[in-house]
């Protein structure tokens, strides 16, 4: 068996395991998988305004996903990219609160604030770069910290001094008007711009990894700091380098969500997708060919379970248990095949 | 108790470790255990205290074969090892530590293991504290709490692997008065050593390992030179060297000090020319890697200067070095050197100058099949590089190096390469240092390369380091007992 057979052997088992694995706990839940997975399909691919919603999820996933690549190019595990996003979320409501009775145009408004995002993002980043490089706390620990920041932040804006004329509420900030949305297909809620956004980015990202010496060096320092620093490479300078990119795709994440989804700051704006691009990121082993298509088939579980509890009284959560398990066993059958490869090594060795 | 060790066989890979070894050793005496580095003597030392399992072969403790399996197993028999870096856990309390091993019990007798330590303590007049962290503790005093664990545990043979590296004079001589007491008690004391003095002022008697032999005992008073020969063997040849004239000088280390936790190397003064080949010896971890991680920016000298091409780049950091035309060579080829799982290819663009932000694929790789070719590496230029044998690592790395360098500082050259392949890296080397004027200063543990390639060397000794003495005049005695520590005169004293 070659190894591109048996890669696509391990994949598909892993896949089984996961499914044999969620429909279990569907039985066990007292509904029928086969039931479930057809909702899912229908509720995600049944109509175009669905397949829109699909997309909507996807571009923050996919940008999120596409920052993740960077940093784990790097060897960096930036679980910050939460509060990132939010504060690419802050930092937009930021600067179209400021400008929204301006007489400038909508649009530059709109470029304004979602460049405003990116850079919102990309400081927090840094943050947690500076904590790491300068102040020896790994970037998982302060990143952690930092999310819990940023949430903190956000609620207080909320109910604070943005909050809604007469009282804040958990809904959010006085949506903006309509001039300031980002335009969006006929009657759906998909804006063309962000899913080219998001596009973009992920062609960009490929490129910068797999064709320039800016990814190569990253991945050097990510893999062997020590010898990357023998062969001259100045690590510090790219491990900001990869917490400044990543973080600046957050908050454009974290800037859809405010110009082309909520129309608002609202205090879950990140709404997982940092935790869910984690997730892909393990999932794909970090190889960014695969960023696209799988943060779009987590989007289509996410929106396909949205109407799992009208139609079969079960929880939307169904589809977090489908990923989890999806991750979990991907990185089981990595783990078995390494230990398949290391026995073929070894028989080949005696033999 | 009188242990013997029959026949014993182990293998590491390629590498005979222990090539039938039979050694017999009464309790009341200290056994001393001299060898030089690779020579098998912590090998045979982790057979006996039941690291490793032997091949074949049997060991007997009076008279009876006995079969071990594990540390603890070992222990049960009575033999208790002390290791080179002492094996305790650094945050945890003295008590603790004293007490970890301990066979039985859920809840452990804090207040017997505290008499017990101290009464140990002061038989031996050994200083700890047991509520104090084991990390505040020197390493003397850590040998200290093992030495009185493995007793409490009840240890009769204790096996010491180069217990005198990195304590101090006053420690050393507490450590020597308690081994004397634990053979005068009955106790058998195995002393793993490199240093001829040590053998002299301690041991009873000392067998001497070669290349996973034993070559030969010994009984006081010894003859120095006969050990000498025992561990480095006869015949070193030097082979024709064709005189290269030396031209200004590249490297300048004027009164360097180095230090980290174990050593202090100082006053070192040397000029390294164009050209010219330095070799470093001594047994590993006497302070030759110090020194060419000092050189190289990687370590910053805590006194003196490093000049190269008439810079001073004292405190500067490895890439101002790099910029300068000094490149590193680490042992470690896997760990310091490549990075693995980045293609052959990728690194010869990460060697190469950069161009533009793009990578012109095409171009790196037909530079890196050239590469290839030059350096005879079996190897494709797309596979990761840790899919390499060690030795096509070892040609990769040397094919990363860029023409023209002015200074090269590499550890261990050849290490775990056959024959053939170290004649020719050191062809590579020396074309180097002939048509590129390239100096060269490199550490090895291997006395017949040093001897071979180097136009000068530096003898280490626990962090002493000898006068430069030419090549052509040195000899395999003068050098032996240099790195067993006899006969020293550093630099530093003999140009005051």
């Amino acid at each position: 068996m070659n190894e591109r057979n048996a890669n696509l052997l391990f994949a598909t088992i892993a896949i089984l395991v996961a499914l044999v694995f969620t429909s279990f706990v569907l039985v066990l839940a007292g509904a029928s998988p086969v039931a479930a997975y057809w909702y899912i399909l229908k509720g995600s691919l049944g109509s175009w305004t669905k397949v829109a919603d699909v997309l909507v999820a996807w571009v923050p996933l996919l940008l999120v996903t596409t920052g993740l690549l960077i940093t784990f190019a790097a060897g960096l595990w930036n679980i910050g990219i939460e509060g990132q996003i939010v504060l690419g979320g802050i930092f937009t409501t930021w600067v179209l609160r400021l400008l929204q009775h301006s007489a400038m145009a909508p649009g530059l408004i709109l470029f304004l604030a979602i460049a405003a995002g990116a850079l919102g993002g990309a400081l927090w980043a840094v943050l947690a770069g500076v904590l790491k490089v300068y102040g020896g706390v790994n970037e998982i620990f302060g990143g952690l910290g930092l999310d819990f920041v940023a949430v903190a932040l956000t609620l207080w804006l909320i109910f604070g001094p943005w909050k809604r004329p007469g009282i804040g509420s958990m809904s959010g900030t006085e949506p903006f008007p309509e001039s300031l949305w980002l335009p969006t297909l006929g009657h759906t809620r998909l804006s063309l711009w962000a899913l080219l956004l998001g596009i973009v980015s992920i062609a960009l990202v490929y490129f910068l990894l797999s064709g320039t010496y800016f990814g190569l060096k990253l991945k050097a320092v990510g893999k062997n700091p020590r010898a990357a620093y023998l062969l001259g490479i100045p690590a510090t300078r790219y491990l900001m380098s990869a917490f400044l990119l990543s973080g600046l795709f957050a908050g454009l994440a974290g800037a859809v969500q405010v110009t082309a989804v909520y129309h608002r700051l609202i205090p879950a704006i990140s709404s997982g997708y940092g935790w869910l691009g984690l997730m892909v990121s393990m999932l794909i082993n970090f190889q960014p060919a695969w960023a696209a298509p799988v943060t779009l088939f987590f989007a289509i579980l996410n929106i396909g379970s949205i109407q799992l509890p009208i139609v079969l009284q079960l929880d939307s959560s169904l589809s977090g248990v489908l990923q989890g398990a999806l991750v979990l066993s991907f990185l089981l059958m990595a783990g078995v095949r390494q230990k398949w490869v290391a026995r073929l090594r070894a028989e080949e060795g005696e033999a | 108790m009188e242990i013997e060790l029959r026949h014993i066989h182990k293998t590491f890979g390629p590498v005979h470790a222990n090539n039938d070894i039979t050694l017999n050793v009464p309790s009341g005496i200290i056994q001393g255990l001299l060898g030089e580095n690779g020579a098998g003597k912590s090998t045979l030392m982790k057979i006996l205290s039941g690291y490793f399992h032997p091949d074949s072969g049997e060991i007997r403790i009076n008279g009876s074969p006995i079969v071990m399996h594990s540390p603890a197993d070992a222990l049960r028999f009575g033999i208790g090892m002390l290791h080179q870096d002492p094996m305790d856990f650094p945050p945890m309390r003295v008590l603790d530590n004293f007490m970890v091993g301990y066979p039985q019990g859920l809840h452990p007798p804090r207040k017997e293991a505290r008499a017990a330590l101290k009464k140990i303590s002061d038989q031996f007049g050994f200083s700890l504290d047991p509520d104090a962290y084991v990390d505040t503790l020197t390493i003397g005093e850590r040998q200290q709490l093992e030495i009185a664990r493995l007793l409490w545990l009840g240890a009769q043979v204790l096996i010491f692997d180069e217990p005198t590296t990195g304590i101090s004079a006053q420690q050393k001589d507490s450590l020597f008065a308690a081994l004397r007491r634990l053979a005068k008690e009955g106790k058998t004391v195995i002393f793993v050593t490199h240093k001829l003095e040590e053998v002299e002022i301690l041991c009873d008697r000392v067998a001497v390992l070669r290349a996973g032999k034993l070559v030969g005992t010994a009984t006081p008073p010894y003859d120095l030179d006969g050990l000498v020969r025992m561990m480095f063997g006869k015949a070193v040849s030097k082979g024709k060297r064709t005189p290269i004239e030396f031209g200004k000088p590249v490297l300048q280390l004027k009164n360097l000090a180095v230090e980290d936790s174990r050593l202090r190397i100082e006053g070192v003064n040397l000029e390294v020319r164009e050209g010219e080949v330095i070799g470093l010896a001594g047994m590993e971890g006497s302070g030759q890697r110090q020194l060419l991680r000092a050189a190289a920016g990687l370590v910053r000298p805590v006194e003196g200067e490093i000049w190269v091409d008439g810079h001073n780049l004292t405190g500067k950091t490895y890439h101002d070095f790099l910029r300068r035309g000094v490149a590193y060579v680490p042992a470690s080829r896997l760990e310091e050197g490549l990075v693995p799982t980045l293609s052959l290819m990728e690194h010869v663009i990460l060697a190469n100058e950069q161009r533009g932000l793009v990578i012109d694929r095409q171009a790196a790789l037909e530079d890196t099949r050239k590469r290839i070719q030059t350096f005879n590496i079996r190897g494709r230029p797309l596979l990761p590089v840790e899919s390499l044998s060690g030795g096509n690592q070892q040609r990769a790395l040397l094919a990363l190096l860029r023409p023209g360098l002015r200074l090269l500082l590499m550890e261990h050259p050849t290490r775990g390469l056959d024959i053939e392949s170290a004649i020719w890296v050191w062809s590579t080397l020396k074309q180097r240092c002939r048509e590129e004027r390239t100096a060269i200063f490199f550490m090895s543990s291997d006395l017949e390369e040093i001897l071979h390639y180097s136009d000068r060397i530096l003898v280490f000794f626990s962090g002493q380091v000898s006068e430069p003495i030419p090549a052509e005049s040195a000899t395999t005695e003068q050098l032996g007992q240099l790195i067993g520590g006899r006969g020293f005169k550093t630099g530093k004293e003999a140009s005051s």
